[in-house]
């Protein structure tokens, strides 16, 4: 299948540009696979992110003919033959070079949160009843967000106010509640119950648009907000 | 010459990373070059399973014995990176119920915990395994994550004061005499070609070791062998599925997150860097995984992937017949002094082949500092980004 990548290139100190590669990959390729290839075939100056190539490291979001996606599970037949792909590094994080941005605003805000990565994992059975193996107290698995940083990008409030704790931040923080896991939940709630935390939210709901795995971002601020607001009323009446 | 270090570390893979820490740890200076992103080689198209030992209890014993030590010794120093539902290895036909006994006298031979379990168990606690399997039996296979298993190594390596420079590839050795003496870079963020000196430069590139050895014109018996994974988009086990049987393609089903990923295949390259997957393979990984878990066929595929893996080896030797095991080369018996090569192996081994290339970079610097990296607890792979 013919595509043409029309890829951001930016070195610090020179002006930003596009250049064009014209690239031939499977039907089946996502995204990343032919922004692989230009880099193979054309030029190995590019610069992209990428670790895992299915979607569990979060490593290689960017922004696909202005929208954000996960390249890796982003399939080219989407766009459909001899289309032109203009392809743009992740908004609202400073960009290193071409499609490589630092991501330290997605990891320290997780840091800030302290999000465990291991949760429960859901029962695979409908019945709901799955006995463990001896040995084991739990199921495990990772959390469902890969840090990847879209929600960020794609969010109006991140782009006027630097501070933001941010769409992952804020649903990693409802998280918590949820399943605390041992994590102090008075410090979560004077994190997010501040100008530039939950309040701070307009319901966009561009996060949820952007994120590649169902986090629901916006869905989680909207649970985080009535938390946050009943235990206010609750402390006002002299409750816990 | 713009700055002095020990050591030079080529590659952030999983043993670049574990290297890194290694070393400064045992207090000396280093850097790690890397030309693209942390672990975006072999290691990061990984197929996450942290090995019990169990693939190669029966094939390859020294293998098996290393996998158990360096699955338990991470269980305590990577605390926030694994999933861990242990494995079950499971009999699809009666070769491979014949296959169980000598399956599980291997695993007791090389120290693996394995466990009997009936059918009838086996069906419960995974309730998408074949109804028509023979047998199963349990032993404590992982899951980790490729990125962020290097980012742990990474950040605490940072802490004890390493330098990191992703999106810098070298383009060369320096060399004075016979001796390295550091690398020529070309730093894809400015465009810009400089050098870097060191007293010991160690080549951690897996697949790509030869490229770099070639530089200082010694040759490395690494084979880059690729093989394809298939990510399916749900979640159909919560334990590792392993066919009982001796090592084969598609055998191993690893769920992580919400997706389950079969792989794998094995197959020759030349070129590291331009792997193609071929349709057959991506077909015969759903062919093999549906026997043990038929509903991989049923849902969509949400990724396939493929890269190099270096096995080290004779160039004519049969590509899953060569030892998994990893290699560390003092390329002073190749008549170049100050530079190292470590390849091979898994990321499960990462550690142990980092602590043997370290005894043999800390042996040729005259450092007596002993590793410490089976006690460490590594930092949490999020502070990379915080110091």
């Amino acid at each position: 299948m013919k595509l043409n990548l029309k890829i951001y290139r930016y070195k610090p100190g020179s002006e930003p540009h596009y250049d064009t590669f014209p690239v031939d990959v499977p039907e089946t390729a996502n995204v990343l696979d032919a922004i692989e290839r230009a880099w193979d075939d054309l030029d190995r100056t590019i610069m992209f992110r990428h670790a895992c190539h299915h979607a569990s490291c979060g490593s290689c979001g960017l922004l696909v003919n202005d929208q954000e996606k996960l390249p890796c599970v982003t399939p080219v037949k989407d766009y459909g033959e001899g289309a032109t792909l203009k392809i743009d590094p992740m908004r609202n994080m400073p960009v290193i070079t071409d499609l490589a941005v630092d991501a330290s605003p997605i990891y320290q805000r997780m840091a800030l949160i302290g999000l465990p990565i291991i949760r429960d994992a859901e029962t695979l059975r409908a019945d709901g009843k799955e006995p463990l193996p001896e040995g084991l107290e739990a199921f495990r698995r990772f959390e469902n967000c890969l840090e990847c940083g879209l929600c960020l990008s794609a969010c109006p409030v991140m782009a006027t106010d630097p501070q933001f704790l941010g769409p992952l931040t804020l649903a990693a923080a409802e998280r918590l509640l949820a399943e605390p896991r041992g994590v102090d939940i008075e410090r979560i709630y004077r994190l997010v119950d501040d100008e530039h935390g939950v309040w701070r939210c307009h319901s966009s709901f561009e996060c949820t648009e952007a994120c590649p795995y169902e986090v629901y971002p916006g869905e989680a601020i909207m649970r985080l907000k009535r938390k946050v607001g009943l235990r206010k009323i609750k402390q006002f009446f002299g409750g816990a | 010459m713009s700055q002095k270090y020990h050591v030079i570390v080529i590659g952030a893979g999983s043993t670049g990373t574990a290297t890194a820490h290694d070393l400064a740890l045992r207090g000396l200076q280093l850097t790690v070059i890397e030309r693209g992103e942390i672990a975006s080689g072999t290691t990061g198209r990984n197929h996450c399973l942290l090995h019990s030992g169990g693939r190669y209890a029966v094939t390859d014993h020294e293998g098996a014995v290393e996998c158990i030590d360096e699955n338990l010794t991470l269980r305590q120093i990577m605390r926030d990176g694994l999933e861990l539902n242990d494995g079950l290895f499971v009999a699809v036909d009666e070769s491979d119920l014949a296959f169980k006994d000598t399956f599980l006298e291997g695993c007791a031979s090389c120290g693996i915990p394995a466990r009997d379990i009936p059918v009838k168990r086996a069906l419960e606690i995974e309730p998408y395994l074949n109804p028509k399997i023979l047998g199963a039996v349990q032993v404590p296979d992982g899951v980790f994550d490729p990125y962020r298993f290097c980012l742990s190594f990474l950040a605490t390596a940072k802490k004890n004061g390493a330098t990191v420079l992703p999106y810098h590839e070298v383009v060369g050795l320096l060399m004075s005499g016979q001796a390295v003496s550091g690398v020529k870079v070309l730093d894809h963020r400015t465009g810009k070609q400089y050098e870097i000196g060191a007293d010991l430069v160690v080549n951690a590139t897996g697949p790509w070791a030869g490229k770099i050895a070639a530089f200082a014109n010694v040759d490395v018996p690494v084979l880059p062998t690729a093989g394809v994974m298939v990510s399916i988009s749900k979640r159909l086990n919560q334990m590792v599925v392993n066919r009982l049987n001796k090592p084969h393609d598609g055998d191993i089903v690893v769920p992580q997150r919400m997706t389950s990923i079969i792989g794998t295949t094995s197959w020759k390259v030349d070129d590291m860097d331009a792997i193609h997957i071929p349709q057959e393979h991506v077909d015969k990984m759903i062919e093999f995984g549906e026997k043990m878990i038929p509903a991989l066929r049923d849902n969509p595929i949400r990724g396939v992937m493929a890269v190099a893996r270096p096995l080290i080896g004779k160039k004519s030797a049969d590509e899953r017949e060569v030892s998994r095991t990893f290699a560390g080369f003092d390329h002073a018996h190749d008549g170049v002094e100050n530079f190292v090569t470590i390849s091979g192996g898994k990321t499960t081994t990462a550690r142990g082949m980092a602590e043997k290339i370290s005894d043999i970079v800390c042996a040729k610097l005259g450092v007596s500092a002993p590793c410490r990296t089976r006690e460490v607890v590594l930092e949490s792979y999020r502070s990379y980004y915080n110091n």
